[in-house]
């Protein structure tokens, strides 16, 4: 294989057989291997001698939509239909593949799987365009300017041949140094709602293949034993009512002691053979606070001096406006520990290769995060691992792990056998629902000073809870003097034009294991923000909606314009103002992951003998929506997970061991909780951002605000099943 | 114990104790992974399969009660009509995300529509209320049976 370089650093390899044509970018500082013959290339899109076109896919498919979006880009440079393209994950490689907003890192998440690839995908299907097209441009002898490739035919006058023609003189062919990318009124392929998800079948009749599916020959299941409380120390164990079980094979006390590993045939036989297991815990170490405790710390937080003075406001001064106001608005919020719970329980399964290599099968949402994490514990150098990314069945936040958590367990169970047998970690749900890692609990306390016209001259905003971000290997570019972002954002930053607004951060003791869970902050910081909104507006005798595009009115801030575009579009939509007797309706608008989502919740019934959700209106700005059905779908999605959770859902902690189990105490939004969403996208010309996430964060406030309309309560505290509101 | 299965419309020879549930003989034996493992407790409907024809969840249904039956999973259920219709509409509206749930939805979706061809709005979310989705896909899932009957009718 050669490999052509040019100055933009576009690259092209071409195999011995001279019938593969590879586009990728050039790996920083991995040029000089890539010269070689035998180098690996790491390609974006490979077109084999019959015309087959792959696009590599960076990200991993949890739902969100990359196995469709990605080769979207790709196939709409080049020209092709959708048809004419597949997809495969890309290999573990951070030099190529590595998210361009993460640095030399590889992985998805903060909703940037499109933001990220947008330009970089496509220049890779213009440069293989490109290519296709001068190869054609010589072996017609007419000249490239009249030539074009529309669904995957290669055309100039009365000529026409299929790719597959050129692929081969294609790959002799120099990348060029800046491919012409289409203008947006070419594109037949991004923003047609009628381009389907690449992984519809096989996710519809049994054949999609997820890391839970992998049969390795020869393998081994595990599963750990861990203690009731995180941090108790597995001493040793008597396996002698395991060794009934058929199908067990043996147990070992973990490396690092954090739990024992149970092996069998199969799933079942280590589900049974790790219940018979009695294990010996030193829980001197573990934890022991009780949800109650958290909470008493988040609220003592509250109502003292915060550590951080977030956005530097004079606090003195803006308390004393707000002291000195006409009315005053006061509420405290607490949000409980929630766990992601994606339908799919870990696992990863490890093998090693007869060269000694290290496979890992796993839905991999941060491949670097085990890839570094290997090389430890194997001691071997990175071309030794490799990373087989599946199918997830989900994330929503918990396989993003900057300690690749449960990567390490199945390593950890895996160096103490002799290696001959791969080993598949599994979690059953219980693992997953008491096994840690949940978006923390956080306390927001917020004043608000109206003066007599209604307008606010004072908004002071405290916030305390567990840091997400501190400890981890992601601090030292995402804290800033010492301000974990994750924790305020959403309020720091809010698009409002709100005046003397002073926000306070106060982060408080580890009491368990925290991760980001969709959407992150925008988690409580939307549902603080946007309640207030609400009540603050109805302090000063004004409209919600009015009120909020009051402070949204600067016509010289795009954001500003933005948040009060999809404002307008969702009253619009939602029939504001207009329910039949007995509804009330709901609003919230929050900007998160560069997007704009406004939702408008119409509710039924009473909070006291059941509330029916009849419909959710959603407006989105998330710039170009590359697939507008899949943006739609993920609005559904966050706005799914955003209220189910606010129904019902919370892990409380009683002496450091998790009280909920599983789904019958972690009860999941049902299919009858929510009658109706419609989804408005808002035409941009701006570049894509974010859809993943951005659907969560209005959703709850709006069915709060809903509520409020409705009893005159605002619900401060979650989940509301247990704070007052029953659900029909 | 030895055992003779039906399933797809073959006849398999297993070796499983009592006890063993239905999920993991299909999953780790038969290595058919359509049928997915969610809870284990028959509270999430991703493991459904069908016995003669009815959903069960094979996380609770024991492998000893189930030899007479005639079992079908999702990697066979599109061979019938409803089957088929069900996961053309599945495709037509891209109801799955991660997908993960879907077989689980797909089996339950044929058994509504093979009991209630053209079930509401209501009945929909009656039956397929066992049915979990994390990634809330409900909304076309309800549109996904709709249509289903309405490819059915045609």
């Amino acid at each position: 294989m050669t490999i052509n370089t040019s100055r933009r650093g576009f690259l092209k390899g071409a195999a011995a057989a001279g019938a593969v044509l590879l586009v990728g970018a050039r790996p920083d500082g991995a040029l000089a291997a890539a010269s070689s013959e035998t180098a690996q290339f790491n390609p974006f899109v490979k077109i084999d001698a019959d015309g087959t076109v792959t696009a590599i896919v960076k990200h991993f498919e949890k739902g969100q939509g990359p196995a469709t979006g990605l080769p979207t880009l790709i196939a709409e440079e080049i020209g092709l239909t959708m048809d004419q393209i597949e997809y495969e994950f890309a290999p573990s490689d951070p030099n190529v593949y590595n998210n361009l907003l993460f640095g030399p890192f590889q992985g998805t998440g903060g909703s940037t799987a499109m933001a990220n690839s947008w330009l970089q995908y496509r220049q890779a299907g213009a440069a293989a365009r490109e290519m296709l097209i001068n190869a054609a441009a010589q072996s017609w002898g007419v000249d490239a300017s009249g030539i074009t490739i529309e669904e995957g035919i290669v055309k100039a006058g009365d000529k026409s041949a299929p790719i597959a023609e050129f692929v081969a003189a294609a790959a002799q062919l120099e990348a060029p140094a800046e491919p012409r990318l289409k203008d947006p009124s070419e594109f037949r392929l991004i923003g047609n709602a009628a381009v389907r998800r690449k992984d519809s079948a096989i996710k519809g009749n049994g054949q999609a293949m997820y890391a839970m599916d992998v049969h390795l020959p020869n393998q081994m299941v595990a599963m750990i034993k861990r203690p009731e409380s995180k941090g108790g120390i597995a001493l040793g164990f008597d396996d002698s009512a395991s060794k009934e079980v058929k199908g067990y094979i043996s147990a070992a006390v973990l490396p690092n002691q954090a739990g024992v590993a149970v092996y069998a045939e199969n799933t079942w036989a280590a589900i049974q053979a790790r219940d018979a297991l009695a294990v010996d815990w030193d829980m001197s170490g573990a934890e022991t606070r009780d949800s109650d405790q958290i909470r008493s710390e988040i609220m003592a937080a509250l109502d003292a001096e915060p550590t951080y003075n977030v956005n530097k406001a004079d606090i003195g001064a803006v308390s004393a406006a707000i002291d000195g106001a006409d009315k005053v608005v006061e509420k405290t919020f607490y949000f409980p520990l929630l766990a992601h719970a994606p339908m799919e329980p870990l696992n990863c399964t490890i093998e090693q290769t007869a060269e000694g290599d290290i496979v890992l099968h796993d839905g991999a949402q941060m491949p670097t995060g085990p890839h570094m994490a290997y090389q430890q514990i194997f001691q071997l150098p990175p071309e030794k691992i490799h990373i087989k990314t599946m199918l997830a069945g989900g994330s929503f936040g918990r396989r993003a792990t900057p300690d690749a958590d449960y990567q390490v367990e199945a390593a950890l169970a895996f160096v103490v056998t002799d290696r001959s047998r791969p080993v598949k970690l599994v979690w059953t749900r219980e693992d997953d629902i008491r096994s840690g890692y949940y978006r923390p609990a956080f306390g927001h306390k917020v004043r608000v000073g109206l003066d007599t016209d209604g307008n606010i001259v004072g908004w002071q905003h405290q916030i305390a809870g567990q840091s997400v971000i501190k400890g981890t290997a992601f601090e030292a570019v995402l804290v800033h003097d010492g301000v974990d972002h994750s924790s305020v954002e959403g309020v720091t930053d809010s698009p409002y034009a709100i005046p003397g607004m002073a926000v306070g951060l106060t982060d408080t003791p580890k009491a368990t294991t925290v991760l980001w869970w969709r959407s992150v902050g925008h988690t409580h910081t939307a549902y603080a923000m946007e309640t207030m909104m609400d009540l603050v507006a109805e302090a000063a005798g004004r409209d919600p909606v009015e009120f909020r595009l009051a402070h949204l009115s600067d016509s010289t801030n795009p954001d500003q314009q933005r948040k009060a575009a999809v404002l307008k579009l969702a009253v619009e939509k939602a029939g504001w103002g207009n329910v039949p007797t007995g509804r009330s309706q709901g609003i919230a608008v929050h900007k998160s992951f560069g997007s704009y989502a406004a939702e408008v919740v119409e509710i039924s019934g009473d909070p006291e003998n059941g509330i029916k959700i009849e419909k959710v209106t959603c407006a989105v700005d998330c710039g170009i929506a590359v697939n507008p059905d899949v943006v739609k779908a993920q609005m559904e999605g966050g706005i799914g997970y955003g209220i189910g959770h606010v129904m019902r859902d919370q892990i409380t902690l009683t002496s450091g061991a998790v009280d909920q189990s599983n789904f019958p105490d972690y009860e999941p939004l049902r299919i009858s909780d929510i009658a109706a969403i419609d989804v408005h996208i808002v035409p941009s010309a701006e570049a894509p951002t974010g859809v993943g996430e951005p659907g969560t964060p209005p959703s709850a406030p709006a069915l709060a605000n809903a509520i409020h309309a409705m009893s005159g309560v605002l619900v401060a505290e979650h989940p509301m099943a247990e704070n007052g509101v029953s659900f029909a | 114990m030895s055992l003779t299965l039906k399933l797809n419309g073959q006849t398999h020879s297993v070796d499983a104790e009592p006890g063993t549930p239905l999920l993991w003989v299909i999953r780790d034996e038969l290595k058919l992974t359509g049928t997915k493992f969610g809870c284990g407790v028959a509270s999430c409907g991703a493991c459904t399969v069908h016995l003669n024809g009815e959903p069960v969840r094979s996380c609770q249904t024991y492998i000893e009660d189930v030899e007479d039956a005639e079992i079908t999973t999702i990697e066979a259920v599109g061979d019938d009509k409803i089957g088929a219709a069900v996961q053309q509409a599945w495709v037509e509206l891209d109801v799955v995300q991660c997908g993960y749930c879907q077989s689980g939805q797909v089996m339950s979706a044929v058994g509504l529509l093979s009991e209630n061809p053209k079930p509401s709005a209501e009945e929909i979310d009656e039956y397929m209320y066992g049915n979990a989705c994390r990634c809330a896909t409900y909304q076309r899932i309800r549109a996904g049976v709709q249509r289903a009957s309405e490819i059915l009718e045609a």
